[in-house]
């Protein structure tokens, strides 16, 4: 019996040694005969969020392979990053995501000397929030929240977050799929703050939510460019910039910037404590801030770029668009997600939870 | 001492696959954030109740729904030549060499208000054929971000592993056996009901089986067939690992209470098996 458990102990040890020698020979044949290979770099981003051809571009220059991966909530990159599930040089969570990696200690500082072009940032942008001194994020992308809708399937222009839960839109409502963005909703129609840890105001907004769940067609991300570029549905709330890419297939979409106040966001690019690539994803962060990338990028998704340079670069009907470039008062209505202390965030789990089971 | 030397990769690849991670679940399903062993996991469970029962109930209905469609469909294609029942088989395959979520957003795009389904109805006429009738004002069957199209998403993932287990019973059933019968006296029906179907039923037990457990712990289906409006199971353990608060261990307490539900429902089914022929499906 124990000379089986000593085998067994060994093959499985053997094992787990051939898989890892398995790793490392395939990294090591993954670049292209012929070109030299400088390793490579492992991205995880946002689906449909790039334009890919620049990732080829980008291998092309450097020599750098690309292994490129999409997430689609930062909830769901926060978990495989956690679980260790996977080693990912370059991450490009939201505001509030960064400011809780940087509390868990999940973030390594930059070395700003490899990223030369952040000098071409947009000074507003730079030392938020979410990262006070800046050591560890380079936005990539930001944007507003609105209400997109289907000018052909509503009666009235909406002007507020009320539209979001008026009965006579029932069947034709998307909401997010996501507690922190659809609380979000309701929290601001309440007119409370996203950043609310108040427990009575965010069980109202759940209580809301409910009473919404009815009306509610479907609750989505991103499978609402689908619905709506169909007209299967009438309103939903998501970003600016996915509204510009709806539209230019179906014209009978317009954007609604909700008197409430709106959310603001920002996503940067962060390299995860332990990246085992961190020069190859201090590049890979420059080559994404250079003047031409950032065209190609925003061309392909419409969202707001940080990069003062790419915005001379625009047409002036995109850089002078109010609400891709919003002025001080805009602005001013606008609140960012905050990073919520440990029991507001299992609140909202299980007001969630709340929420999806509530039968009506 | 030979045979026992081929198994060794199996039981290798059970223990680093299998029950390694069987054992990681109870792990955490016990322990705390903190890394202190609790119950505290278990003894909130009750506020999930309704998500369970939902989960069994649609489980339930959907392992019906796939004994109803997936035996009549295996007993008469054994009866066929071997030449159909070789293209019929090909047939019930096919459609797994595709991935899951595309064969799912497949019926997303069939089953939408504006879908094609919907589309088609419209141009034949139907619509107006019944605003005609009833004096009614339908534009469109509503299936989408339904229940019932959950549990078509069920049935239509997992309805092969219903027809290939009773196929392959009643297919190996010795014609002899009924010859029998039949020499005895027994019409069409008796054959069936006191032979065929007797002989079948380890092919239905592991068909069971087979479509119950991954339809009660799906997840992908109730969000994308069912408009993320109601939480199956699938669902409140994925949340856990990949919503706001990031909690494995209540969502390996919930995976393993699920576990033990399902075993405690086998192991009932199986006795109820026995009966009929030592079957152990497990």
């Amino acid at each position: 019996m124990k000379k089986t458990l000593a085998l067994l102990l060994t093959t499985a040890l053997a094992l787990g040694l051939s898989l890892t020698a398995c790793g490392g020979t395939t990294s090591g044949t993954a670049s292209t005969p012929g070109t030299e290979s400088k390793g490579e770099v492992n991205v995880y981003n946002w689906g449909v969020y790039i334009d890919e051809s620049v990732l080829d571009e980008f291998t092309a220059q450097t020599g750098i392979k690309v292994n490129y991966d999409t997430f689609e909530s930062n909830e769901s990159m926060y978990g495989v990053l956690k679980n260790d599930g996977a080693s990912y040089d370059v991450v490009i969570p939201s505001d509030y995501m960064i400011s809780r990696m940087i509390e868990e200690d999940m973030l390594e500082p930059l070395d700003f000397a490899n990223i030369p072009n952040f000098s071409d940032i947009d000074p507003a942008l730079k030392n938020p929030d979410y990262d006070p001194e800046n050591l560890y994020s380079v936005p990539y992308m930001w944007g507003l929240l609105g209400i997109i809708y289907n000018t052909t399937l509503v009666s009235e222009t909406p002007t507020s977050w009320a539209t979001m839960f008026d009965a006579q839109y029932s069947g034709q409502i998307l909401m997010f799929n996501n507690s922190r963005d659809a609380l979000g909703v309701a929290l601001k129609y309440l007119g409370y703050s996203y950043n609310t840890t108040d427990e009575a105001q965010i069980k109202e907004a759940t209580d809301l939510l409910i009473k919404q769940k009815p009306l509610v067609q479907s609750y989505v991300m991103d499978e609402i460019f689908e619905k709506m570029q169909s007209g299967s549905a009438a309103i939903g709330a998501y970003y600016y910039g996915d509204y510009l890419t709806m539209a230019d297939v179906n014209p009978d979409l317009a954007f609604c910037l909700p008197e409430e106040g709106t959310n603001l966001y920002v996503d940067a690019m962060c390299i995860p404590k332990g990246a085992e690539n961190k020069a190859n994803a201090e590049a890979f962060i420059n080559f994404m801030c250079s003047t031409a990338v950032g065209t190609a990028n925003v061309e392909e998704t419409w969202y707001s770029s940080p990069l003062l340079s790419v915005r001379e670069e625009l047409d002036p009907e995109v850089s002078e668009d109010p609400y891709a470039y919003p002025d001080e008062e805009l602005l001013a209505k606008c609140e960012s997600f905050k990073n919520l202390p440990q029991e507001t965030l299992t609140l909202y789990d299980g007001e969630w939870t709340r929420l999806k089971l509530a039968s009506n | 001492m030979r045979n026992r030397a081929l198994a060794i990769p199996y039981v290798v690849w059970m223990a680093l696959f299998v029950i390694a991670p069987l054992i990681l679940i109870v792990i955490y399903a016990f322990t705390a954030k903190d890394g202190g062993v609790t119950l505290s996991n278990f003894s909130n469970m009750g506020q999930y109740f309704p998500a369970f029962r939902h989960s069994f109930v649609l489980a339930v209905i959907a392992t019906l729904i796939c004994i109803l469609i997936g035996y009549p469909l295996a007993y008469f294609l054994s009866k066929e030549s071997v030449m159909v029942r070789k293209v019929a088989m090909m047939l019930i395959m096919l459609p797994m060499w595709m991935n899951f979520l595309l064969r799912t957003y497949a019926w997303m795009s069939l089953l939408d208000d504006n879908g094609l389904i919907n589309q088609f109805l419209g141009s034949i006429g139907l619509f107006d054929l019944i605003n005609g009738i009833f004096g009614t004002n339908l534009t469109c069957f509503h299936m989408i971000n339904t229940q019932g199209a959950i549990i078509l998403g069920m049935v239509y993932n997992f309805l092969p592993f219903m027809i290939m287990p009773i196929f392959s019973v009643i297919d190996k059933i010795d014609p002899k056996v009924i010859e029998a019968a039949q020499d005895l006296g027994a019409n069409n029906t008796m054959v069936f009901r006191k032979v065929i179907f007797p002989l079948s039923l380890p092919g239905v037990l592991s068909g069971v089986t087979m479509v119950f457990i991954p339809s009660v712990s799906t997840f992908a289906l109730s969000r994308l067939l069912g408009g993320g409006k109601t939480l199956l199971l699938g669902d409140l353990i994925e949340m856990q690992f990949l919503g706001n608060a990031y909690n494995p261990h209540l969502g390996s307490a919930i995976a393993l209470v699920m576990m033990v539900i399902v075993l405690v429902c086998m192991a009932i089914m199986n006795r109820f098996g026995e009966g009929e022929e030592g079957v152990a499906v497990l």
